[in-house]
């Protein structure tokens, strides 16, 4: 087994190659040798080799990808339908869209075997509408791929019969949680739905369906390509094989750095030239904004399920959003909230009226016309939200909040007396120089009412 | 039906129908027929509402329902192009506040407002899943990367003045707002071919590592799998590298498809 090096592109290592995305240049470099390998086992031996590599989600939660196809009732003749997530929405989350964009037949392929893994004839790819020129790649790589023999009829003389249709959202964070993306995939509002039952057992049109993050069905050619423990050889023992791991912001050379899992933020950012020239890291997001961040003090956690989520927060989507001492953390945490408060479905009242009164403190800190009593009031009902919304999308709002508070209470403090702007200039925060033409918020005056 | 003359009713019907057609169950299709209205109308008009609900056998209630709860259907007639600053933290903190503020003065107009001249539907915008980009805007959808307050007012005068702009990640040059409406009806306009696969942002790993001579272990396939398997993704010059491989595809010798890696190497 040969020892892995700091980074270890696999999804990622033809992505510069000259016309990425079509299928002759996925060929030429050892594309869909997976499907053939995985064509030539039983299903059940596909899902068992996808279990053997210890492949987690890549959408978030880390859940066992293998173990989510096992979860799917025995065939009762009827369909089983596979969706892929591709709604990617969290912030700071910027990996699945270049993914597509670069390379789309892998998801492509990896859409295949997983079908034929879990018996479905019609699999469907949910991307948010968004990414217009994404969604154009997907479209002709389907195209590409029945042409190719790939989908359709009897693919490649097995027998087995696939449908892809690429479906394309119409701007909605919450269908980036599965439950919603289905109720959306069905023509309703993407609202989530009560687990359980899980999608396993009635999920699309209340049928079996699998649920999967693109970069994970993404990480299954490559499995069956070299193996589960070819798979296992990469990352740790609980947090197995490579992962796209994606650095913004205050950084000097952002972009995507695919690793094995367990790699740290100090040697990421070492790859990546460091923080801004002349600047120190004052706080990160490792998942994105739904995961507490961290500081500097965490620096050298392991970036693997287990060792970010004994430090405090979650591996979410591996986004590594970083912010130099320039930033306010008020600022910063305002926004989001604002994000949370806007993208809230509004199913449930935790999420609904518990982001929407965060948002309104939040600004009023931000201001500096906090009143003694809004960090209290903050924590409370960050408590009221998380456990008790419908959905994550509550819990992830209270993330940011709670965090930010842990290690920068000063700041929040400073929000009864001081506004953001005055403490923290936005103008050393970004990567020109500008005169802020805002003083202050529209909003502000009226949040005391 | 009111709204529609005969013929476009006809067309949209049709097309609705080959919408229809990809999913198991009708309702599916809700989403992209609303895309397919907005298409024709430029926004999602009565007559559209009423043309989904007689095609899917629901009522315009519902089909207003879900209209309303996506922020890609627009309510009222939009621009040409619907530009989007994100303004989500990173982007804000990096310069989009900047942008914003800058081309929100100097259009004269707020978020979901559009020109007088019918141009350019401003929209602060979330997270568009390009922050190794930031600050980033959009236009119709496509990606302006690495933007500043200054590119951003050059984008959109060039809108306003009826000349071509090229997103940096995207089609050679951006396309209507009903145009891009279709496409994302799933009736694809024959460009995907166009612009780049990466940006730099993107392959950079890619980059370092091969600089670097760093990869993922070799796939250790078994010598009587090793012509069907084809290689997986090999370092470019090792064993069952592309480089490696006998020509098996019309592709493998086509210079048409050489790659970037394949001149390196």
């Amino acid at each position: 087994m040969a020892a892995t090096t700091p980074l270890a592109p696999v999804i990622s290592a033809h992505w510069d190659a000259e016309r990425s995305w079509t299928l002759a240049t996925y060929e030429a470099h050892g594309g869909y040798a997976g499907l053939r390998r995985a064509l030539a086992l039983d299903p059940a031996d596909v899902v068992t080799t996808v279990k053997d590599s210890g492949l987690r989600g890549r959408g978030g939660a880390g859940f066992p990808t293998g173990m989510k196809w096992g979860f799917l009732p025995a065939p009762d003749g009827g369909p089983r339908y596979l969706v892929v997530n591709a709604d990617e929405s969290e912030p700071g989350t910027c990996k699945d869209t270049p993914l597509m964009m670069a390379s789309p037949q892998a998801l492509i392929e990896g859409s295949i075997i997983t079908s034929y893994a879990i018996g479905c004839r019609q699999a469907f790819i949910y991307v948010r509408g968004e990414i217009l020129h994404v969604y154009r790649r997907l479209l002709r790589a389907v195209e590409e791929a029945y042409a190719a023999g790939y989908l359709g009829t009897d693919i490649l003389g097995s027998g087995y019969d696939l449908d892809i249709t690429v479906h394309a959202g119409a701007g909605a964070y919450i269908c980036g949680e599965e439950t919603a993306l289905l109720d959306s995939l069905e023509g309703l509002r993407g609202q989530p739905r009560l687990k359980p039952p899980f999608p396993a057992v009635a999920g699309l049109y209340a049928r079996p369906t699998v649920v999967n993050n693109v970069e994970s069905i993404a990480s299954v050619p490559g499995i069956l390509t070299g193996g589960s423990d070819w798979f296992r050889s990469m990352g740790t023992e609980k947090s197995a094989g490579h992962g796209l791991f994606s650095l913004s912001g205050h950084v000097e050379r952002p972009g995507q750095y695919e690793a094995p899992l367990g790699v740290t933020l100090r040697e990421l950012l070492d790859l990546a030239g460091g923080v801004r020239t002349g600047h120190e890291l004052k706080f990160w997001t490792p998942g994105g904004s739904s995961t507490p961040i961290f500081t500097a003090e965490h620096l050298d956690v392991p970036l693997d399920y287990e060792s970010v989520g004994a430090a405090g927060s979650m591996l979410g989507t591996r986004a590594l959003q970083i912010f130099d001492e320039t930033t306010s953390v008020v600022r910063a945490v305002t926004r989001w909230t604002e994000f949370y408060a806007h993208e809230s479905c509004g199913k449930c009242t935790p999420c609904r009226e518990g982001t929407f009164w965060m948002k309104q403190v939040l600004r009023r800190l931000e201001a500096g016309q906090g009143t003694p009593q809004d960090i209290d009031l903050l924590l409370d009902t960050c408590e009221n939200i998380l456990g008790r919304a419908f959905c994550a999308l509550g819990d992830g709002a209270t993330s940011p909040i709670t965090s930010a508070i842990q290690y920068f209470r000063e700041e929040f403090e400073a929000g009864t007396h001081t506004p953001a702007w005055v403490l923290f200039p936005p103008e050393r925060s970004s990567l020109f120089p500008y005169t802020p033409r805002e003083t202050g918020r529209a909003l502000v005056g009226t949040v005391h009412a | 039906m009111a709204g529609y003359d005969e013929v476009t009713l006809a067309r949209l019907e049709a097309d609705a129908r080959e919408i229809i057609a990809r999913y198991p169950q009708a309702r599916s299709a809700l989403l992209p027929m609303l895309h397919l209205v907005q298409s024709e109308d430029g926004y999602v008009s009565p007559a559209g509402i009423a043309l989904c609900a007689r095609l899917l056998e629901l009522t315009t209630a519902e089909v207003s329902a879900v209209a309303t709860f996506y922020t890609q259907y627009k309510r009222h007639p939009n621009g040409e192009y619907t530009v989007g600053v994100c303004t989500n933290t990173l982007c804000a903190i990096m310069g989009g506040d900047a942008i914003w503020e800058e081309l929100s003065a100097h259009l004269g107009i707020g978020h979901d407002e559009t020109t007088d001249d019918g141009a350019v539907t401003l929209e602060r915008i979330e997270c568009n899943a390009a922050c190794d980009y930031a600050p980033v805007v959009m236009v119709n959808w496509e990606f302006f990367d690495n933007q500043t307050p200054a590119s951003t007012v050059e984008t959109v005068e060039r809108l306003r003045a009826g000349q071509p702009v090229s997103p940096t990640r995207g089609a050679d040059t951006v396309c209507s707002f009903r145009q891009m409406s279709r496409v994302l009806a799933g009736f694809p306009d024959g460009r995907a071919d166009e612009g780049v696969g990466a940006g730099p942002a993107t392959v950079r790993g890619t980059v370092l590592a091969r600089e670097r001579g760093w990869s993922a272990p070799e796939f250790d396939v078994p010598a009587d799998d090793a012509a069907d398997a084809g290689g997986g993704v090999p370092d470019d010059g090792q064993p069952q590298s592309s480089a490696e491989r006998p020509p098996t595809t019309p592709a493998d010798t086509s210079a048409a498809t050489k790659t970037s890696s394949d001149k390196e190497s």
